[in-house]
């Protein structure tokens, strides 16, 4: 294969995986911040402490954790189809991706939060402050540096995941890396798709890093 | 201004508070003294309710705190400031910001914060702080903050929590001093605990001295001082321990009349001075002398001491 032939194909891959981490970056805070705070909040010593809705979280986000990625992408194919028709192609991809990361980043989120000064908080209560405003006041900004840490940590997990993605035909470089550099032998191909996810995760760890220091700061 | 009776509080089988009774009033600056683990956050926890006493009621500015629903609550420590041992200031926000941060919490307009937050910048000192950031100031900075932050919503009452505990001697001095004078300009009553007996010497009006969870005694500064067996009396003039027949002398006030000189030209003794120490408390001088005193005329002596109104304690 020629640089010609490789450059748009590349370009295309890097392209699709681009666009499957940050989407599912996306949905992943999305649905992985409420839950991490959630796991704060019900601990024994949160804001709405309750031991049955702690222990059912923590279990969900266990299970989650546990299996494979792999696994866990072929174990979802069903509900892709049901949510997005499909089961082939980015989109499709982004819920395999999305469900693999929550668990992870969720958890991410509660070690970040629990870094937050027990005084502050404490602080905050004796300001008349309510348990709501507590949250979205006090622990969400002061946590802030944390947080970004943590999705710089998840989008360089999510861009290894939609790797494995290119095994169910989700596109993107890993999908590419099987169909010519595993399938076909072309190993000029292989290194440069490893190189390109190198330089994304660089890219990623070295913007995160800079924008969490710019939070820590302060 | 603060009523407090029958409080317990365990955790677990550790008993934080075991019966405690506290009555400060308006205007006072009132000290809690013990030492670490006598219970003393606690107490203050329960004043306004951040701790639920097991057992007991507070009462602050005539409303009873362990009456009150959450929404109550809420609006009711809005009225009551803290301050913190290590400042509890918000990492994420300006000086300007956590000043502000009740304010907005009270839902106070935009327009108005800015105005109070300076005024309130301005009354401690720290105008030209309002755009740092709480990691750029010291220690004595950050507790400034503290103050505007907790007298915001104009409260009565403000507790400290061990409020120079984390400060060097110097600064822990101006900001006694701070908080004295907000005691007196703007009438606020405070409620202060500490391990320093310094802290009460410098600014309290009333003091309690509180060990395992139980106040063994409180009221007034210069009256404790003047009560036979005081606590407080013991431990500010740390004398060593009398052996028998040894006498204590407490005064009050400017020591101006010659007494021991008196005393031994009067009456037929000799006065032989063991001890003694001079501090200043509560805004006056008080003294304590211990000395034995041997002669025919020793009682008589002591009884002309006692109608000179000294205090007068004889080691059994
Ligand atoms: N949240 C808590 N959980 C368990 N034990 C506590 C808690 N708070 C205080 N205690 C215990 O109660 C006692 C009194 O503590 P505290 O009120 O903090 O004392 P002080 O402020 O005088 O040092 C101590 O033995 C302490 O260990
Ligand atoms: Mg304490």
């Amino acid at each position: 294969m020629t640089w010609q032939e490789m450059v748009p194909l590349l370009g295309q891959a890097t392209w699709e995986t681009v666009l499957m981490v940050v989407w599912s970056t996306l949905f992943t805070v999305l649905f992985g911040l409420p839950l991490g705070v959630a796991l704060v909040g019900t601990s024994r010593d949160g804001l709405f402490p309750s031991r049955a809705a702690n222990q059912l979280l923590s279990l969900i986000v266990n299970i989650g954790r546990s299996l494979p990625f792999i696994i866990l992408m072929i174990a979802v194919i069903p509900f892709t189809r049901l949510l997005v028709g499909t089961t082939i192609g980015l989109y499709a991809a982004i819920v395999p991706l999305t469900i693999g990361a929550v668990p992870f980043f969720a958890r991410l989120v509660e070690i970040a939060l629990r870094g937050v000064s027990p005084d502050v908080v404490q602080a905050a209560h004796a300001m008349g402050v309510s348990r709501l405003s507590i949250v979205t006041k006090v622990l969400l900004p002061e946590a802030r540096a944390a947080l970004v840490a943590g999705v710089t940590v998840t989008v360089i997990t999510l861009v290894s995941y939609s790797a494995m993605a290119g095994v169910i035909g989700a596109g993107g470089l890993g999908d590419l890396a099987i169909r010519y550099g595993y399938q076909r032998f072309e190993t000029p191909l292989m290194i440069a798709t490893c190189v390109v996810i190198i330089i994304l995760v660089q890219l990623a760890q070295t913007l995160g890093d800079a924008f969490a220091d710019r939070l820590a700061k302060r | 201004m603060i009523q407090a009776s029958g409080l317990r509080k365990s955790y677990g089988s550790t008993v934080a508070l075991d019966g405690v009774d506290l009555d400060v009033r308006q205007g006072e600056i009132f000290g809690v003294l013990g030492q670490s683990g006598a219970g003393k956050s606690t107490l203050l926890r329960c004043v306004n309710l951040l701790e639920r006493p097991d057992q007991g009621t507070v009462t602050v500015a005539g409303q009873e705190m362990t009456a009150l629903g959450e929404r109550e609550l809420r609006a009711a420590r809005q009225r009551i400031g803290m301050i913190h041992q290590h400042f509890a200031l918000l990492s994420s926000r300006t000086v300007a910001g956590n000043v502000a941060f009740p304010l907005e919490v009270m839902g106070v307009a935009r327009s108005e914060r800015a105005a109070r937050v300076a005024e309130l910048l301005d009354l401690v000192g720290i105008a030209d702080k309002a755009d740092a950031h709480p990691g750029q100031l010291s220690g004595g900075q950050k507790q400034r903050v503290g103050i505007a932050r907790a007298l915001a919503g104009n409260p009565s009452v403000l507790l400290a929590d061990e409020a120079t505990s984390a400060l060097d001697p110097g600064t822990t001095a101006s900001i006694l001093a701070l908080l004295k004078r907000l005691n007196t300009e703007l009438g606020l009553t405070i409620l202060l605990i500490t391990h320093e007996m310094n802290v009460v010497k410098s600014v309290c009006d009333s003091v309690a001295i509180m060990t395992g969870g139980r106040i063994e005694e409180s009221g007034p500064i210069r009256q404790l001082l003047t009560t036979p067996g005081s606590r407080l009396a013991a431990e500010l003039f740390p004398l060593p321990a009398p052996a028998r027949g040894d006498v204590t002398i407490t005064f009050t006030g400017a020591a101006e009349e010659p007494v021991i000189s008196q005393l031994v030209r009067k009456f037929d003794v000799d006065v032989n001075i063991l001890g003694g120490a001079l501090e200043e408390v509560a805004g006056g001088s008080v003294g304590r002398l211990r000395v034995s005193l041997d002669g025919a005329e020793s009682a008589t002596a002591l009884t002309y001491l006692r109608e000179r109104g000294l205090i007068v304690e004889v080691a059994a």
